[in-house]
């Protein structure tokens, strides 16, 4: 029973009954190999795809754990796929015979300069929330209206290409044999378990989420963590944007990280996080983003029509809401008296 | 009435800033200060049917703004409107051009399909204590998905009667309006009627002021919060068949975002986004700022339309600012 219970549990669980789908149904879905000294294969495929949701939902699980809300996140992976792509730009120079791309700015510099500007767009969300004390979705929502405007001013509404080989080695470069992505995810995901188990700012946090007012009384500087935990989202977004672009070599202020904000709502509910905030889970986060990856990819395979994938995104939604609310536990409690002690917990 | 409701809310009107008045005046204010700069810098702006046109374009948006205006009273949000006028124009378009269904039975199921999607999200809500938010959200992805399922690309209508309708032009005082801008307006009306002279609208001001004490006050919330979600489906599945008449095809991907705009044009319009106060005739000033910002970067010319965005973002951002001011000016008076 005590592995039932594990929060991680749940998650996990649904993660399992997925990729089994996948192994009945996808032939060849578990085979990896190796080409050119990189790994291959549907499962590497899919946790690089998921990386940078991934990150996003990371960011957003913090959002989430002291009762707030960050639908901006959009807005922020345009803006710093913006900033990047367009400082980066690239152009082919004639070198000896030898083609070479050349940065507009150096790489290090446009990479800082978009970072700077999510963290802006993070800074500004707090500001809003954590200072004027404005509710959270709607404080993040002037960003998301607002952000793809000022993503799309920077680049007078073009698509951006970039030509510059070391850039993309951040959306599709390998490293030891594994998309360099992952290794992104895995740095901000071990940093940020560290420093939410580690030091007591985990603590602070939840404290946060559970009641706002009495973590004041008790001394917790309520509105500098509020703040930060914007900040972090944003920088997360920021980071998550700058794969993105990596990845498809261009900056669409238009399309870029469309609707990224609501997949990564539901990666952090799907891991178990609630909404309600207070209680929070960074491990079930990053399941949830490979439970919607793989849910995708399993929907692709399949030869489903890609439309399929909404319906099934909200149904599942639906259901994840649903069943944690406790009005359900209560009904299924009255329904099933006997069994309910191990599963209501 | 709205002062004995809105409970903690500001009230006690004291001056001209703590007045129920004040956000709805300053909305109408900087709608007469738009459009008397525009007047002044493009000839013909102040034209009559500038005026009308502003009202035909927007016909949709504020028949989906009287919806959100009911909703955010109530203290909740609906972000599934958007995606229910896009599906209804998707069925409508199906229904007509590959069932040939008569259009006023169209437009009948669409009305009722949008007002049962919209219940029962309403339901979901109310007994599982969900938060609209996620509710909706998940009612939007939904929605957007069951338009693709039907087709991915669009549908042309060809119906006589559709056709018609966008064609029409009523005469008014020396102008014309489109018959949607007509209905539009009609269900202003209705609306207003609603929210300030029924037993229902006193409800929904009462659960947005403090849903616990509606409780114990012996009002049906559980029926109100249904009926309110349900109405707002009901208006989003109209401002489809407005936005059909209008466009005179169904695709998957119209009137993307239209939940923003709708939620931005009631703020605008002076609603406070914590329930319980505000008018639902303010969703027509705030859609009006809206549009008449759209129309100013129109006859500009040289600004692009991403610049409408972040307009809209600033003035969102302002009055949510002055809201807050004002809320934190309330409490510390009394």
């Amino acid at each position: 029973m005590s592995i039932v219970r594990h929060p991680l549990f749940r998650p996990l669980a649904a993660l399992a009954i997925l990729l089994l789908i996948d192994l009945l149904l996808i032939p060849g879905f578990f085979h990896i190999e190796i080409k050119d000294g990189h790994l291959y294969g549907s499962l590497i495929d899919i946790a690089n795809r998921a990386a940078p949701l991934a990150l996003a939902a990371i960011g957003m699980t913090l959002v989430i754990a002291t009762r707030g809300i960050d639908i901006s996140v959009g807005a922020v992976v345009a803006i710093s796929g913006t900033v990047a792509s367009m400082l980066i730009g690239g152009t082919m120079v004639m070198n000896n015979g030898v083609p070479e791309y050349v940065a507009n700015t150096p790489m290090v510099w446009a990479l800082c300069a978009a970072m700077g500007a999510a963290l802006l767009c993070g800074a500004w969300n707090g500001v809003l929330v954590a200072g004027l004390g404005l509710q959270p979705i709607v404080a993040t929502l002037i960003l998301m209206v607002a952000g793809r405007g000022l993503a799309q001013l920077l680049t007078d509404g073009q698509i951006v290409t970039v030509y510059y080989e070391p850039f993309f080695f951040l959306g599709s470069g390998y490293l030891f044999g594994l998309p360099f992505s992952l290794y992104i995810v895995a740095a901000v995901f071990v940093v940020t378990f560290l420093l939410m188990r580690k030091t007591a700012l985990g603590l602070f946090i939840q404290s946060v989420g559970i009641n706002p007012v009495a973590a004041r009384l008790a001394g917790l500087k309520t509105a500098t963590l509020i703040f930060f935990v914007y900040l972090f989202c944003s920088a997360c977004a920021g980071l998550s944007g700058l794969m993105i672009s990596a990845n498809i070599k261009s900056a669409d202020a238009n399309n870029a990280g469309l609707l990224l904000e609501l997949d990564a709502i539901l990666a952090v509910t799907l891991g178990g996080t609630s909404l309600a905030g207070g209680k929070f889970s960074l491990a079930g986060s990053v399941i949830g983003a490979l439970i919607i990856q793989t849910l995708t990819y399993t929907i692709y395979s399949l030869g489903l029509p890609p439309e399929v994938n909404m319906v099934v995104k909200s149904v599942v939604v639906f259901l994840v809401c649903i069943s944690q609310s406790a009005e359900f536990k209560n009904m299924w409690r009255r329904v099933f008296p006997a069994r309910s002690k191990g599963i209501a917990a | 009435m709205s002062g004995a409701v809105a409970g903690a809310k500001p009230s006690h009107p004291r001056g001209l800033t703590s007045s129920p008045y004040f956000t709805s005046l300053v909305t109408v204010m900087l709608l007469a200060v738009l459009l008397v700069a525009g007047g002044a810098a493009y000839p013909g702006f102040l034209s009559l049917q500038v005026m009308f046109n502003l009202l035909i374009d927007n016909a949709f948006l504020l028949v989906i703004a009287i919806g959100m205006s009911f909703v955010i009273l109530s203290g909740g949000i609906d972000l599934s409107v958007g995606s229910v006028l896009a599906l209804t124009t998707m069925v409508s378009a199906w229904l007509l051009q590959t069932w040939h269904v008569p259009p006023l039975l169209v437009i009948a199921i669409s009305l009722v399909m949008g007002a049962g999607f919209g219940a029962a999200m309403g339901a979901i809500i109310h007994y599982f204590k969900l938060q609209p938010f996620i509710v909706t959200l998940a009612g939007m992805f939904l929605a957007r998905g069951l338009c693709y399922l039907i087709s991915i690309n669009s549908i042309t209508i060809e119906d006589p009667f559709f056709v018609a309708m966008s064609q029409t032009q009523v005469p008014v005082l020396g102008g014309f309006l489109s018959p949607g801008a007509l209905i539009a307006l009609a269900m202003l009306a209705v609306a207003i009627y609603v929210a300030h002279c029924t037993p229902f609208g006193r409800a929904i001001y009462a659960v947005g002021g403090n849903e616990q004490s509606a409780l114990m006050m012996g009002l049906r919330v559980a029926r109100t919060k249904v009926l309110i979600y349900a109405f707002s489906g009901f208006c989003a599945a109209l401002a489809g068949v407005l936005f059909s008449f209008y466009m005179l095809s169904g695709y998957g991907l119209h009137a993307q975002g239209t939940e923003l705009d709708a939620i931005a044009a009631v703020v605008i319009g002076g609603t406070l986004l914590t329930g319980g106060y505000g008018y639902v005739a303010g969703a027509l000033s705030g859609v009006l700022v809206l549009g008449t910002i759209q129309t100013l970067i129109a006859f500009d010319g040289t600004l692009s339309s991403w610049w409408t965005k972040i307009v809209i973002g600033g003035l969102l951002f302002v009055f949510c600012v002055v809201q807050r001011l004002m809320a934190i000016g309330a409490t510390a008076k009394k």
